[in-house]
């Protein structure tokens, strides 16, 4: 990689930084948790670092490794993506009151 | 370059966009899980492109490919059955145990890469530094992430472990991968430095979080996700990949205005909570009941808290850390949907910190089907508390201290909820156990204060008959 390139990476670095800053400072506390648990899943990219390892892989060291964070990539982005689903859905808008609620608080654990 | 990663590099970019754009659509409860939805396909999308180009580079192995994809299905599987298992009071353990996972991956990319080259000691700076960098965030993200899950969920004492010469590991430990880091910098090829530094830095996850009190979790749990951003984004930086250099900066940066969101709540800073405040022992109990003698508390019975709701024009809820232990979500749900009914304005107190987690106790009554107008925040909440009839605190402890407003205590600045204004107070506690920080707490011994002692979830299934009777 050349000197302009690293130059390029750093600067994506950087904004991506200040993006993230500008994105998140406007967020309700309503919703921190979920936003928590929703960036937590954007690192869940880590599983893309994961494969291309495995690709490059070609000692039983390389493959344990890149095995183990395929594992542990793809852990985080499904299970990211799934619980952060599970929690906003609860956020929906609720029928107005005095229809009858088709989801009682009983059931909803065991749907989602 | 081909066209084939050149074309798969804007497939990345647009993922990232969209990253951008989900996380910007978590703003509003109304967009939140479309924003997640889009997110979750960007992803879905990013990872097909990897794959084509896996494909087409057809420099992996078979066993390469075998790796890959067990790995990927044994992942996706335990991320599943996790994520839809846990239970929403468990969320930030869950939160947590990711965190180490993504970390983790980020350490074991780093260590794979430094391992792999053809002629490590070729490797310029440009690939050793994020190299070790990714190693030392990643490994203390996961021992320590693991840690914090481990005291949230009980495994590990909740209290802070402080152990002869913890704080002076603490800085060793530290030092000692500054030295670790040089050294794989100057010497990529040195596998002694390279696993010296994973041992040490996993070290340091361990001593670092454990001396932390269970109270202060959020905001690490918070920290570590901002530490598994930026572990990523060095991945990113040894694979040449800009896909994870965006995603992972992007959450370190985010995640770092959450930490310093939730500590402001706390009126701490993050360097007091990392080195040890709440909790630690540190900060004994300062208040003591009036001349030493036992503080005298009024208790009543549930009748007359159900009186008081049932003819009650304001009624403002402040749900705290107890309700969410006792899982008494359905139960307080229950019983505000039948006051709402009877024409009882109804509104939940939502203080920064209540729960485990910024914004957790919106999560946990939002499960029981609180509808989320309902749910109002310390700032737009704190005037309305004069006109409220009753302020029903439920395990919530330290929130409503109004010693807060005073100097010279361990909670002293931190905002808290102005419960002491409403015309009248009922607490459910099942004892006059001290919160988190020790102290007493002077609402408790207010003569408008009335204490329910019972547990949170008998005490609201019994309310709400009480308060039924009343009104049907």
């Amino acid at each position: 990689m050349n000197n302009l390139d690293l130059l390029t990476a750093i600067t994506v670095f950087v904004l991506s930084v200040l993006v993230g800053i500008e994105v998140i400072s406007k967020v309700p506390a309503t919703l921190h948790t979920p936003l928590m648990s929703g960036s937590n899943s954007v690192h869940g990219i880590v599983v893309i670092g994961a494969m291309l390892i495995a690709a490059e892989s070609h000692t039983w060291l390389g493959y344990v490794l890149a095995f183990v964070a395929m594992v542990f990539g793809a852990m985080n982005v499904v299970g990211g993506y799934v619980v952060t689903d599970r929690m906003l859905e609860m956020f929906k808008a609720r029928p107005a009151p005095g229809t009858p609620d088709k989801v009682t608080a009983g059931t909803r654990d065991k749907e989602v | 370059m081909d066209t084939v990663s050149n074309a798969v590099h804007y497939v990345f970019l647009a993922a990232a966009a969209c990253f951008v754009i989900g996380l910007h659509l978590m703003n509003h409860p109304r967009t939140a899980r479309r924003g997640n939805t889009l997110s979750a396909g960007a992803m879905a999308v990013a990872i097909g492109g990897t794959v084509w180009l896996v494909v087409h580079e057809s420099r992996i192995t078979s066993t390469g490919w075998l790796v890959l994809v067990s790995g990927g299905l044994v992942g996706a599987a335990l991320g599943l059955w996790a994520a839809r298992e846990v239970k929403m009071t468990a969320m930030p353990q869950l939160v947590s145990v990711f965190n180490a996972v993504g970390g983790g991956a980020a350490a074991l990319i780093a260590v794979n890469d430094l391992l792999q080259a053809d002629h490590p000691a070729a490797l310029g700076a440009r690939v050793s530094l994020p190299g070790a960098l990714s190693i030392v965030i990643g490994a203390v993200t996961f021992s320590g992430s693991l840690v914090a899950a481990g005291k949230l969920q009980g495994l590990v004492s909740g209290s802070p472990v402080v152990f002869p010469g913890a704080r002076l590991l603490n800085v060793l430990l530290p030092a000692s991968f500054a030295v670790g880091t040089v050294w794989l910098v100057l010497a990529p090829d040195s596998t002694t430095a390279l696993y010296g530094l994973v041992v040490v830095a996993l070290l340091f996850g361990v001593t670092m979080v454990l001396p932390i009190g269970g109270a202060d979790m959020p905001v690490v749990i918070a920290l570590l996700n901002a530490f598994t951003g930026s572990a990523v984004a060095m991945a990113g930086f040894v694979l040449d990949e800009t896909a994870l250099i965006i995603a992972g900066m992007l959450v370190s940066s985010s995640g770092g205005i959450l930490t310093k969101l939730m500590a402001d709540a706390m009126n701490r800073s993050i360097m007091n909570i990392v080195i040890g405040g709440f909790g630690t022992g540190d900060s004994a109990p300062t208040a003591v009941g009036a001349d030493g003698a036992p503080a005298q508390v009024r208790a009543i019975s549930v009748d007359d808290v159900a009186i008081q709701l049932a003819y009650a024009r304001k009624v403002i809820f402040v749900p705290g850390y107890g309700l969410a232990a006792a899982q008494a979500q359905h139960e307080l749900g229950d019983l505000a949907k039948l006051l709402t009914e009877h024409g009882v304005d109804v509104s939940y107190a939502v203080h920064p910190v209540a729960g485990r987690m910024p914004g957790h106790m919106n999560v946990l009554l939002a499960e029981a089907n609180v509808p989320y107008t309902q749910l109002k925040e310390m700032d737009e909440v704190n005037p309305e508390f004069p006109q409220a009839d009753v302020a029903l605190v439920i395990g919530a402890n330290d929130v409503t201290n109004p010693i807060a407003r005073r100097p010279g205590n361990a909670i002293s600045g931190m905002p808290i909820l102005d419960v002491d204004k409403a015309k009248s107070v009922v607490v459910i506690k099942r004892s006059m156990g001290h919160g988190y920080a020790g102290v007493d707490n002077e609402l408790y011994t207010d003569p408008k204060t009335g204490m329910f002692f019972t547990d949170a979830k008998k005490g609201l299934a019994e309310l709400k008959a009480a308060v039924g009777e009343f009104v049907g």
